[in-house]
């Protein structure tokens, strides 16, 4: 799969697109491949404020949880509801539908630091080398 | 050694097969200074008849052959052999944790099915499979209404087990939770003035017990009503489960704490029991404790999978709902067939009959002169009277005429030296119970 | 079916519905005898708010259909009465039957925790000789029997290390534990109040000495280690470990879990362990049950003594004993009444009938891992070379390069009429095969084992689709566990009216 070029990315596996002081927030295809089939997802309330590199929610499969880092630093306007009841949805649409949180940035500082969508696929690519030596 | 199936020269095969000279090599990694060089100093080796022989021995210095008045969360009821020959079947008996779901799907229905009994017992919508017993589900019961309240302060009625309130005290100690006690009113049910008062909005739970240690029955809906009413989860614990097949079940509470002890399991001096935890749904994430639930294999039949597992330790380590691995999977099944042969018909009836006895009981104590009610909130089949002089002494005339007496309240709640804590199911007969109240009646007419 | 497979061959077993779906009203499995007393007048003696019309959807069969229903149950499971189960880390060893019978007997089982102590001396002895075998197994010097589980015991022991460093003064924050361990024990220090700080193991598996001694600090409570780790490997520089938390005032907490690789052959007591539990339905035999009940005792140097739990066993003049309520210094109880106490009767018995032979249940516990590990190295990867003591832990590295993982290897097993091994633990080894024969298997039986693994892994490599799609010989295939997470259903309901079955 193709990585949106309109995106930044983070080493934790997540995805940010910015529109002025908003952004929206969701994990990586890669993400989602080594996670499994998604079953469960816990995100914030509306209105919950985020912070860069700390943790926001959950993302379950039947035998691991991952948590979520954010990205930036934000309150959150909108939460993915769609995925209470089709988690799936994480696993076959990471980069639309799948999308999880919408946030206004506070601190728009180090989002220019993430990774581009080529950056990060030399990133999982490099990644999947010391795995497999 | 009769359990080991392997000869002498059969471990020489084995020892040459690997390469080594002595069994002494395979140890290699322990530095020998840390080798034990003398045998064990422990009794044995017995055969079958003498391990036999010796807790027959123990047996005999208990109390077999007395008639017992005793409850306070550990009750005797009638158990149906069919139980006891089920959960000594060997694939039951000897089979681990069922996570290998293909081979294992007895234990699993039977977990699922546990789970279906538990929730229409407490009219509550999922259970778990079980938890160590009654006193250890109240305090993950209290523990898991902080996770999600995200409040630290827990309120819980004196009337709760006092064995029950000092695990709780144990556990909260070092996870920040502040437990404050709810005194009891004059009728044996909570005060509810002084709930009133202790309610507040950092209030993560209301802990009750019903019927309470005194044998009293709660009311659920005021007191779900205060709870709620400060964004509180009321928390019900069970001690007594016969009851729920005559007393309507803690449907208002948001979770409810069993002890399953009545449905199965013999007394054996304190344990193995089995708990329960019970909750609405959508508290499920936050429930401690494995869950069986019902899915399809491959070729789209029914069966079961332990499921939601995200929850426990061994997944999510020191973020987990509990640490709790091993439980009590054995006796929640022996409480699964015991509740099937029981049956709709039979629990009501067995609670009819321990409501019945215990009325009955009551009204000979009360034929004594002296002896009164302590409160007079319903019970089910324990109640408290007072008695005009110590129950200890009352109790050591009873021993003498072959009776354990009902327990004395004085050691836990100091206000009530001289009241005893009765307990009558349907296993003691009649002529017992006139024995008993009887010998009761002698013990008080003794001079000093 | 493949001619490899020797132990296993197809036999029919009967499906069984839910007994909820038998249910037919009036039917009934239990007569009371007729209540000898008046009837009770119920809306009268409860009110009629507390009354219930008796409890919505309990089953309602007779006797020979609640026998045969969980009869039929009983035949879906693997269990060791059937054969070999070398789960890792479980230690799914023989039960006695007699363990059984003992704990069943009158004036054993009939007891009740609150009857007078003077008419519980049978049962109060069989405590004391308990705690004096399992002390003199460990060397330590004293013990609670209270708690209902390993991982309550680990609680115990945690609360007792904190209880003594509290009254020194300072509780300390931290709690080390390595990355092999259970997840029990990250668990465990998290309810004791402690933050836990995971250590790495070296390359051999061993607890990384020199990275300790940096990191052991004054705000170290203690380390919580398992000995032989889960790798199966004895902790060879224990006591130098010891003497590390000891030089700084922290202590050393032991996970017995795998006690039965050392009974009898060397005791934590000596290695400079403070305080440890045991798993009594591990090393002690007592049955698993499809998960319980178990029993956690927990031993201890004399530093931690007065802070155990209450109730204490005491002897008294004249060699009377007694559960003493209150100790000023204790942690509290950790559970009501005195313990699991027909778990530990069970122990009892198993420890009576090998005496100081416990040794020779240890040596062949381990004699047979290494008679496994032995045929096997070369046909699995081995991670870690050191001695093997009661487990041998392999990873799937070699078959992975045809797409076999630990758990298809696990699951073909089945087929061949074995248990699995553990899966995927401990966590430090990518694709474990984690293997536990036990004392219990006869030579016989391993060598079985040893075959079935040699053909799996030639399946794995000559057709691993057969391994990828394994069992195929259960009455149920391989279950949706992903849709068994997604929605959940955790109780039968009785089947909606076909108006409203749309919700």
């Amino acid at each position: 799969m193709g990585y949106p070029k309109d995106r930044r990315y983070t080493k934790e596996h997540e995805w940010l697109e910015v529109k002025g002081d908003l952004a929206t927030i969701g994990i990586t295809d890669h993400a989602q491949h080594e996670l499994g089939d998604v079953v469960f997802v816990e995100l914030p309330k509306t209105g919950a404020k985020i912070e860069t590199g700390k943790s926001f929610g959950t993302v379950e499969s039947v035998k691991a949880v991952s948590e979520i880092y954010a990205p930036a630093s934000g309150e959150v306007l909108e939460v993915n509801g769609e995925l209470q009841n089709k988690p799936e949805t994480i696993n076959s649409d990471p980069h639309g539908a799948a999308w999880l949180i919408k946030v206004r940035l506070t601190n728009a500082a180090g989002i220019s630091d993430l990774m581009d969508a080529a950056a990060y696929e030399a990133y999982i690519a490099e990644k999947g080398k010391e795995t497999s030596a | 050694m009769r359990y080991l199936p392997k000869s002498p020269v059969e471990r020489q095969e084995m020892l040459a097969a690997i390469g080594k000279k002595s069994i002494d090599e395979l140890f290699s990694g322990i530095p020998q200074k840390y080798r034990l060089r003398e045998a064990l100093k422990i009794p044995g080796p017995y055969s079958e008849a003498e391990v036999i022989q010796y807790f027959k021995e123990r047996a005999a210095e208990n109390a077999a052959g007395y008639t017992s008045f005793l409850g306070a969360g550990v009750y005797n009821h009638l158990r149906s052999v069919v139980t006891d020959t089920i959960i000594q079947r060997g694939e039951f008996l000897t089979s681990y944790t069922p996570y290998q779901a293909e081979i294992s799907q007895g234990t699993l229905q039977a977990i699922f099915e546990f789970q279906t009994l538990m929730c229409q017992l407490t009219g509550q919508d999922v259970a778990n499979a079980s938890m160590y017993d009654g006193s250890t589900a109240t305090t993950e019961a209290a523990l898991m209404a902080e996770r999600l309240t995200g409040r630290r302060r827990v309120l819980v009625a004196r009337s709760v087990h006092p064995e029950y309130r000092e695990v709780l005290k144990t556990y909260a100690k070092n996870s920040g939770l502040r437990i404050e006690e709810i005194p009891f009113a004059a009728s044996g049910t909570v005060d509810a003035k002084a709930l009133q008062r202790a309610l507040g909005d950092d209030v993560a739970a209301v802990v009750v017990q019903s019927p309470n240690f005194f044998g009293a029955i709660e009311t659920y809906a005021p007191l779900a009503e205060a709870a709620h009413g400060v964004g509180a989860l009321l928390v019900v614990a069970i001690a007594e489960g016969v009851s729920l097949g005559l007393l309507t079940p803690p449907a208002e509470a948001d979770i409810v704490a069993m002890e399953a002890q009545s449905f199965g399991l013999p007394p054996s001096y304190g344990g193995p029991f089995a708990g329960v935890i019970a909750a609405r749904e959508k508290y499920l994430r936050q429930m401690p404790g494995r869950l069986a639930g019902q899915t399809t294999d491959a070729e789209g039949r029914r069966g079961f999978v332990l499921t939601l597992a995200t929850r426990e330790q061994h997944i999510r380590r020191e973020k987990a709902t509990s640490n709790i691995c091993t439980n009590q999977a054995l006796c929640a099944l022996a409480a699964t067939v015991h509740l099937t042969l029981l049956g709709k018909e039979g629990l009501r009836e067995m609670a009819e009959q321990n409501l019945a006895k215990a009325q009955f009981a009551l009204g000979e104590l009360l034929k004594i002169p002296g002896v009164k009610r302590t409160f007079d909130a319903p019970f089910f089949n324990e109640f408290t009277v007072e008695l005009p002089r110590s129950v200890k002494i009352v109790n050591s005339h009873l021993q003498r005429e072959k009776i354990v007496g009902p327990l004395a309240l004085g050691t836990p709640y100091p206000e009530l030296t001289k009241h005893a804590l009765v307990c009558v199911t349907e296993t003691t007969p009649r002529a017992e119970i006139e024995r008993f109240a009887g010998a009761v009646k002698r013990a008080l007419e003794q001079p000093v | 079916m493949n001619d490899k497979i020797k132990k296993a061959s197809r036999h029919v077993n009967q499906n069984e519905g839910l007994i909820f779906e038998k249910s037919s009203p009036g039917k009934r499995a239990f007569e009371l005898p007729p209540l000898d007393v008046p009837k009770a007048e119920t809306a009268r003696a409860l009110g009629a708010h507390h009354r219930r019309e008796g409890v919505e959807g309990f089953p309602e069969v007779s006797e020979i259909e609640v026998l045969r229903h969980f009869t039929r149950l009983s035949t879906w499971n693997h269990a060791i009465d059937l054969g070999m189960y070398p789960l890792g880390s479980c230690t799914m060893k023989y039960n006695p039957r007699v363990n059984e019978f003992v704990a069943r007997l009158e004036g054993i089982a009939t007891e009740h925790p609150f009857q007078p102590q003077e008419l519980s001396q049978g049962c109060l002895k069989i405590l004391r000789l308990l705690e004096k075998c399992l002390l003199e197994i460990t060397g330590m010097d004293a013990i609670t029997l209270q708690p209902a589980a390993g991982a309550q015991g680990e609680l115990t022991g945690l609360l007792l290390i904190r209880a003594y460093l509290q009254k020194l003064g300072n509780p300390r924050k931290k709690v080390l534990i390595p990355d092999s361990a259970h997840g029990t024990n990250p668990a465990t220090a998290v309810i004791a109040g402690y933050q836990v700080e995971n250590i790495k193991s070296e390359s051999h598996g061993q607890v990384d000495v020199e990275g300790l001694r940096k990191l052991v600090t004054d705000d170290v409570a203690a380390l919580m280690i398992t000995n032989p780790s889960t790798l199966g490997i004895f902790e060879q520089r224990l006591p130098e470990i010891a003497e590390i938390l000891h030089a700084k005032g922290a202590l050393l907490y032991m996970d017995g879990a795998n006690m039965n690789a050392l009974a009898g052959i060397t005791r934590p007591g000596d290695l400079g362990v403070d305080v440890m539990h045991l798993n009594l339905h591990k090393t002690f035999s007592t049955p698993h049950g499809g998960g319980g009940p178990g029993a956690g005792p927990v031993a201890m140097k004399k530093i931690l003594e007065p802070f155990r739990p209450v109730p204490i066993l005491v002897e008294k003049e004249g060699g009377r004993l007694a559960l003493e309520p209150v100790r000023p210094d204790s942690i509290g109880r950790v559970k009501a009444f005195s313990s699991n106490f027909g778990v530990l009767v069970r122990a009892l018995a198993y420890i009576l009938a090998y005496g100081p032979g416990v040794r020779q249940a240890t040596e062949d516990a381990v004699l047979n891992a290494n008679y496994i590990r032995k045929h096997l190295e070369g046909v699995y990867e081995l991670p870690y070379s050191l001695p093997s003591m009661h487990e041998v832990v392999f990873s799937d590295a070699l078959q992975k390069k045809n797409g076999v993982n630990t758990m298809d290897i696990a699951k073909r097993l089945i087929d061949y009429g074995f248990h699995p091994y553990t899966t995927a633990f401990p966590l430090i080894v990518p694709g474990a095969l984690m293997i536990e024969p036990t004392e219990s298997e006869s030579r016989e039986e391993c060598d079985l084992f040893i075959d079935a693994m040699k053909s799996i892994a030639e399946e794995a490599a000559a057709q691993p689709e057969i391994v990828k799609t394994a069992p195929h010989t259960t009455r149920v295939r391989r279950l949706d566990e992903v849709g068994a997470a997604r929605k959940p259903v955790l109780r039968w309901r009785p089947a909606a009216p076909r108006s409203t079955a749309a919700d």
